[in-house]
């Protein structure tokens, strides 16, 4: 079977050459710079910040490389889940247009 | 005349830059274009050696930035090509920043009105070198290998090439092994194609008189009796607008399947 993989192209080095490619290319690409990585830090806090209380200070987050893919992986400690939130809190314009802190807690 | 300025350029180096910035030029000084290449490459001086001029070259651009002679007496005539083949060669003692990229972009204007076409063969690397090349340049010719790190590197290039508001940027696949590909063990153009944002121009094939013409200091082109020598003509004629099919390299370089078995089996390709 292996045999016969190869001889029709498949399985050969140049597939994991394809693969190895197309992540490390998706990497480059991406280009994160810290000023944009913590920018996105604090626009997520405020979103998050409408939903829940969450522990600014151990937030991580970066792109991670997984086997098949890129992902952005945010790890957020949530302290409490806000049940006041009403629809129209959720609802209203982005964080920007807002104080940052919620009305209520 | 006002010349179309190209840069040849790939981000790695050893991919073969130089000796396709030699062929091309002769490949497009044969079609009866008029054509200066330019060794990009400051302290590291080769493109003479490629083309066989390492004995005639006096001045370098170097010295026409900084006015020590007039940009006739540093290009150096390829007397094969009569009238056609010019080559500017580099300062082999200077260093990168010795020139700026105005200093090359106003270097290359200069060149515009004589030639018909200005190839500048790029230093490897995204420092100074590149941006200096590139800076005169209209359009870019990017070279890379089916291997990785060439192509990543290939991809970076595009991308600074995009934002340099180069266009258009082509790619040249150098070092091809049809057999390889076909035993599943090298890069396929279409899956090199597939990753980068580019379009091809052409594909050259691994061939052993790439070497013996470096040795001699005549490049492949001159002859045509080789597959390399073949596909940077058709490169040229590209360039050129000439609607010349890829080769179809299985074919050319004489190996199909039964090649592609006994490279697996390995009995050599």
């Amino acid at each position: 079977m292996e045999f016969l993989r190869k001889l029709f192209g498949g399985g050969g080095s140049a597939e994991d050459a394809r693969e190895r490619l197309r992540l490390v290319l998706i990497h480059d690409r991406s280009d994160i710079s810290p000023q944009l990585l913590e920018s996105l830090r604090v626009d997520m806090i405020a979103v998050l910040k409408k939903y829940m209380e969450i522990d600014e200070t151990k937030i991580q987050m970066d792109l991670g490389r997984e086997k098949h893919s890129v992902a952005f992986v945010a790890n957020i400690p949530v302290l409490r889940i806000k049940r006041g939130a009403t629809a129209e809190d959720v609802l209203s314009p982005g964080p920007a247009a807002r104080p940052a802190h919620p009305r209520h807690k | 005349m006002s010349a179309r300025a190209i840069v040849v350029t790939a981000g790695k180096g050893g991919v073969g830059k130089t000796t396709t910035t030699a062929n091309l030029a002769v490949a497009l000084a044969q079609r009866g274009n008029k054509v200066v290449a330019v060794d990009a490459d400051i302290g590291l001086r080769n493109l003479d050696l490629v083309m066989g001029l390492e004995s005639r070259v006096v001045y370098n651009f170097i010295d026409v930035i900084e006015k020590r002679c007039k940009l006739g007496q540093a290009l150096v005539h390829d007397k094969r090509m009569r009238d056609h083949l010019y080559l500017m060669p580099t300062a082999q003692t200077r260093t990168k920043d010795a020139v700026t990229p105005e200093q090359m972009r106003e270097l290359c204007d200069q060149m515009r009105e004589q030639f018909d076409f200005i190839l500048l063969d790029c230093p490897a690397g995204i420092e100074g070198g590149f941006k200096n090349a590139a800076a005169g340049a209209d359009e870019a010719l990017v070279v890379t290998t089916p291997e990785i790190p060439a192509v990543r590197d290939a991809d970076r290039i595009i991308g600074m090439l995009d934002s340099m508001g180069k266009s258009p940027t082509q790619l040249i696949i150098n070092r091809y092994r049809p057999a390889m590909v076909q035993g599943g063990e090298m890069l396929s153009p279409d899956d090199i194609l597939d990753l980068l944002a580019v379009k091809l121009i052409g594909i050259v094939p691994e061939d052993d008189s790439v070497i013996k013409a470096s040795n001699r200091g005549e490049p492949l082109t001159f002859k045509r009796d080789s597959p390399a020598g073949e596909a940077y003509s058709n490169i040229a004629a590209r360039i050129l607008g000439e609607d010349v099919p890829m080769l179809s390299m299985d074919v050319r370089s004489g190996r199909g399947f039964i090649d592609a078995l006994k490279a697996f089996l390995g009995f050599g390709a």
